[in-house]
């Protein structure tokens, strides 16, 4: 091997600039600047959360206490620490005028709030007037809902409001995340007399604290953690002002440069096809080089150095796109983002990018090169139009298998979700080889239908048939590179449509009407006999309602033993029962006695409790409203969450939880009719009791998965635009084959008419191809996803699917006839005169 | 006197090059009558492949006019000149021009398929085997000798059993041996099924079997052994 001169061989072939190279630059380009672009957008979010910390959070730090104020030795740790702390209480409940109802997310504030930022008024006046009294800000949203102009009275609770002003934002608005109701502001000391946040009533209190300048953030977490963890207590500062968002952020970034991974993977078909054109053409040169003494990793190594500078070309291209494109539509992204954005040029997401390409490059590139090691100098003449098959050394095959691991490694580690990337690179690459094999199978059954009887006489037909399956044919460029898009995009179609589908069909079937609560112990007894008493209403269910946070398991901080798992993360529904209700399925253990009264005993939801680690006779020990109770858990039983129903991952025996101020939670099931006069008449008895309204949720529910797969799609219409240019590239390479062909087939007979069907055929047959393959893997995709991601049944959604079969063939149909005017028109004898 | 197959009237050619416009042919007046051997000779440049291009309609002449079988080819459009070759022509190429994505049947069979031929497929696999070539039929060309592959469009120019054979130096690919067998193939051909033959040809011991050789340079025609004969 000769590394100068493989350089030098190299260097002289660059001369001929970068034609036919254009396909390869696009492809890559287009595949980075996706990437390049995701990223870009991602860290500009991240800054500007990290900019605007304090503003978001609405203080330096952030306290916050379920179901209770702090006390005092909170109080005084609090004033300790900062200048000064605002106290907000944060609940939901209904607005009232008239026979209206909404629900609504109140803040109610005191005279320090907000501590960072502004709140924004329509009209223009300060937040003090606007909350002076029995003063309120709704948000417009609910305003509009309920037909509210300033200057109108509605009632919150059983207290009346007037509505002053228009809530246009809060600044801490962003930290939240979703929310089932629109936001309402009032002052703190008004909802006095409203029957609202009476004790055990759902409800927040946080702490927004001013600072002194140069606190160190970290220790101060650490001091209150370590006195207050137990008791309930949550920390949030400015470094992460709103995590819950950084955190979706950041996944749904991440789950888009995984799609944009499947674009690139389509765009390394691209690279690979032009870089085998490429190399077809320098068929002469390579045999030449042979010949004169040049050795075939001098060779490989020139082609290698060639391809990689055209790549780094096509790659920085690329990262030039991503990185300006968000900058060109900076303002337009930070004034449309409901999140701050500081859009500006930011090297990491580039560098990622850049890596991406250049290792993509490299191994679609690797195993076309390798022909120039493995074929005779003698056949190279003679394998213009069947292209060498074989395998790559095996020292190239590890290679490439190198490549591939850093690929999914370095994809798995940066995208800070190693499983789903892993799985995304196992789909793609099952997706690619899905691909592969159909379209080799593809070929061989053309090659067969090509030769049956039935075919003779139908000249276009059989000519179509024996092009995809003859030797050097297009059919497997074209079925991987728009197979790949379709396939992603069949995947989102299948999953996005059942996802809705079940949200919209078979949740309502079975999710109750309302979810009622806040219900006063004295309010229960009422409350049921206006719902059981109403014919319309089939089933009511209700249960007590505590809030608790798991604090230890075996006397062992929780989080040391069973790790992180959501249910230890921050307060869960408690409640106690008696008896097991009607539905309890125990799975292991059993119910204490009706009558028991010894030590707390515990029924943990089995899923979890595995999940966990959780064996019977555990001691875990719940902190309720700042009183640790420890008892051991006597059984296991089934929770269905997917219901909307009422479930509870720990239900104790009710001597355990006797004495501590409670409410209760119902769930009522009433005909679509009824909900409206059952919602007026509990809101007229119980003003304080909260009934969200379960079809109203579903539908804010489905909005966000809406908007989720509407982002994805965009993802995956990337994937599909490079697919677009690679067949585009495919239907060009071919371009002078066809054009033979068609002076030939007019040599011997043929008029444009069968010419022209001819090659439309060919190209609707690989175009259908790709696309019943899309459909397959878009269904296997769907049906894995919902099986065991969403744990819900998957049904086959055929619409898309056939769009997507017919997307297939318009694509490929469009860019095979772009490309049929020069065959079509050009003399036979100039043709052929030219290739003699 | 009966009609020529093939009439040539004034036939000019110009085409448009990299440096201008090249004048291939000038002025050339040319009867084949039927049954006739003609052989081009000439030396390369000197518009031999031209003629015979525009002699089959895959050339379009720039002034002059073109009969054959009493058809104005140069009236003909493209689609109309497609469907008189189909009945009419058979062309055998120095370079093949085989459809690599067919096999050596699919190609011969395709002319038969085109001019509606129900039987094409065993008519071709009777062509084939008339050439020698009864072993090959499901091979691509990629995968034969150039004399097969020449085999194989001598095949496929027949195999429509056309009234005119136009064949562009049709052994110039071919070593001494396949280009002889080739030719007493393409001569048994025409003695078989009585065509016109028209021959593109640098090779002197070809041109001497024809019945009549028509020299050109310069895309004049400088001899025609016919005339030399008539005076």
């Amino acid at each position: 091997m000769n590394i100068p001169m493989a350089l030098r061989l190299a260097r002289r072939e660059l001369r001929g600039g970068l034609r036919g190279f254009y396909v390869l630059l696009i492809c890559l380009a287009l595949g980075v600047a996706a990437i390049a672009a995701v990223g870009t957008v991602r860290e500009s979010i991240a800054r500007g959360l990290q900019e605007e910390g304090s503003v978001l959070l609405g203080g330096d730090a952030l306290l916050q206490f379920t179901y209770r104020q702090a006390d005092e030795e909170e109080r005084a740790w609090i004033a300790s620490v900062a200048d000064e702390a605002s106290e907000v209480f944060d609940f939901r409940s209904m607005v009232v005028v008239g026979e209206e109802r909404a629900l609504t997310q109140v803040k109610a504030v005191d005279d320090l709030y907000p501590i960072y930022g502004t709140v924004t008024l329509e009209p223009q006046i300060p937040l003090e007037q606007a909350l002076a009294g029995n003063g309120a800000a709704l948000a417009p949203v609910l305003a509009d809902r309920l037909g509210l102009r300033v200057g109108d009275i509605f009632a919150l609770g059983a207290k009346e409001f007037r509505l002053t002003a228009i809530l246009e934002s809060v600044p801490d608005d962003a930290g939240g995340g979703f929310g089932l109701g629109p936001p309402s502001l009032v002052r703190a000391e008004a909802l006095e007399g409203s029957g609202l946040l009476q004790p055990g009533t759902l409800f927040e209190t946080e702490y927004r604290l001013s600072l002194p300048e140069g606190s160190n953030l970290a220790a101060l977490q650490a001091e209150a953690i370590a006195l207050f963890r137990d008791k309930g207590v949550r920390w949030r500062d400015s470094r992460n002002g709103a995590p819950g968002l950084r955190v979706f952020v950041d996944r749904l970034s991440s789950f888009l440069v995984l799609v944009g991974l499947a674009g690139l993977a389509v765009g390394g078909i691209g690279v690979a096809a032009a870089v085998r054109s490429y190399l077809e053409a320098k068929t002469e040169v390579i045999a030449t080089l042979k010949t004169l003494g040049a050795e075939s990793r001098t060779i490989f190594l020139a082609y290698l150095f060639q391809i990689g500078v055209l790549s780094m070309v096509g790659i920085l291209l690329g990262v030039a796109l991503g990185a300006l494109a968000p900058v060109a539509l900076a303002s337009f992204i930070e004034s449309n983002l409901p999140l701050p954005a500081r859009v500006a040029i930011y090297p990491p997401p580039l560098i990622e990018a850049t890596v991406y390409g250049a290792l993509t490059a490299l191994l679609f590139t690797l195993w076309p090169l390798a022909r120039t090691q493995e074929v005779r100098a003698a056949s190279l003449f003679r394998d213009a139009v069947s292209p060498s098959r074989a395998i790559p050394r095996p020292g190239l095959l590890v290679a490439m298998g190198g490549v591939l691991a850093m690929l999914v490694g370095l994809s798995a580690y940066l995208s800070g979700i190693p499983t789903l990337a892993v799985w995304a690179a196992a789909g793609i690459i099952g997706a690619l080889a899905a691909l592969a094999a159909v379209a080799l199978a593809a070929r061989r059954l053309s090659r067969r239908l090509a030769l049956l009887r039935a075919v003779r006489g139908r000249t276009a037909l059989r000519l179509a048939l024996g092009s995809v399956g003859g030797p050097g044919g297009e059919a497997v460029s074209v079925v991987l590179s728009l197979g790949l898009g379709l396939s992603v995009l069949a995947a989102v179609g299948q999953i996005d449509s059942n996802l809705r589908a079940s949200i919209a069909n078979e949740l309502p079937e079975v999710a109750p009407s309302y979810f009622v609560v806040d219900i006063q112990n004295d309010q229960i007894g009422g409350f049921l006999d206006r719902t059981t008493g109403d014919p319309q209403v089939s089933r009511v269910e209700t249960a007590p309602m505590l809030r608790g946070i798991i604090t230890r398991i075996n006397d062992v901080p929780a989080r040391e033993a069973a790790g992180s798992h959501w249910v230890l993360e921050g307060d869960r529904g408690v409640t106690y029962s008696a008896k097991p209700t009607e539905n309890t399925i125990i799975t292991e253990g059993e119910w204490w006695p009706e009558d028991y009264s010894g030590p707390p005993q515990m029924s943990f939801a089995a899923e979890e409790g595995a999940e966990m680690g959780l064996k019977l006779g555990d001691m875990v020990t719940v902190n309720i409203l700042g009183r640790d109770i420890t008892a051991e858990i006597t059984s296991f039983r089934e929770v269905d969450f997917s219901t909307a129903g009422i479930g509870f991952i720990l239900s104790m025996n009710p001597g355990a939880l006797a004495g501590a101020p409670h409410t209760h939670i119902a769930t009522v099931y009433a005909d679509e009719e009824a909900e409206a006069p059952l919602l007026r008449d509990l809101a007229r008895a119980y003003p304080n009791v909260t009934a969200i309204h379960v079809r109203d949720a579903i539908t804010r529910v489905s909005e966000v998965l809406a908007s989720l797969a509407t982002a994805i799609t965009y993802g995956a219409l990337a994937t599909l635009v490079t697919g677009g240019f690679v067949l585009i590239g495919a239907a060009a390479a071919g371009t002078r084959m066809r054009t033979f062909e068609a002076a030939v087939l007019k040599t011997i007979g043929a008029v444009r008419r069968q010419i022209l069907l001819s090659f439309a055929l060919r190209s609707a047959l690989l175009g259908f191809a790709a696309g019943v393959v899309a459909v397959v893997v878009g269904a296997v995709a769907g049906w894995a996803v919902m099986t065991w991601v969403m744990e819900v049944d998957y049904s086959f959604e055929p619409v898309s699917a056939l769009l997507i079969v017919t997307g297939g063939i318009l694509a490929t149909l469009i860019a095979g006839l772009v490309f049929v005017w020069g065959p079509m028109t050009a003399r036979p004898a100039q043709v052929l005169r030219a290739r003699e | 006197m009966a009609e020529p197959v093939l009439s040539l009237n004034n036939i000019g050619l110009t085409l448009a090059g990299n440096a201008g416009a090249v004048e291939i042919l000038h002025d050339i007046s040319l009867n084949v009558e039927r049954g006739e051997t003609l052989g081009l000779v000439g030396p390369s440049g000197s518009g031999k492949s031209s003629l015979l291009m525009l002699m089959g309609g895959l050339e379009r002449a720039t002034s002059g006019q073109i009969s054959a079988l009493g058809r104005d080819l140069s009236a003909l459009g493209e689609d109309a000149l497609a469907r008189f070759r189909r009945e009419h022509m058979g062309v055998v190429f120095q370079s093949f021009h085989l459809i690599p994505t067919m096999t050596a049947l699919e190609n011969v069979a395709t002319p038969l398929e085109l001019a509606g031929h129900a039987d094409a497929f065993d008519r071709a696999e009777a062509e084939l085997i008339a050439v020698g070539l009864g072993a090959r039929v499901g091979h691509y060309p990629g995968q034969m000798s150039g004399g097969e592959q020449q085999r194989v469009a001598l095949a496929r120019a027949a195999a429509t059993r056309p009234d005119i054979l136009l064949a562009d130096e049709p052994t110039g690919n071919l070593d001494g041996a396949n280009g002889a067998a080739i030719m007493d193939l393409l001569f048994g051909l025409r003695d078989r099924h009585g065509a016109t033959l028209v021959l593109v040809t640098h090779a002197p011991e070809l041109a001497n079997r024809c019945d009549r050789v028509v020299r050109l340079e310069d895309g004049r025609i400088v001899a025609d052994s016919a005339r030399k004969a008539a005076e």
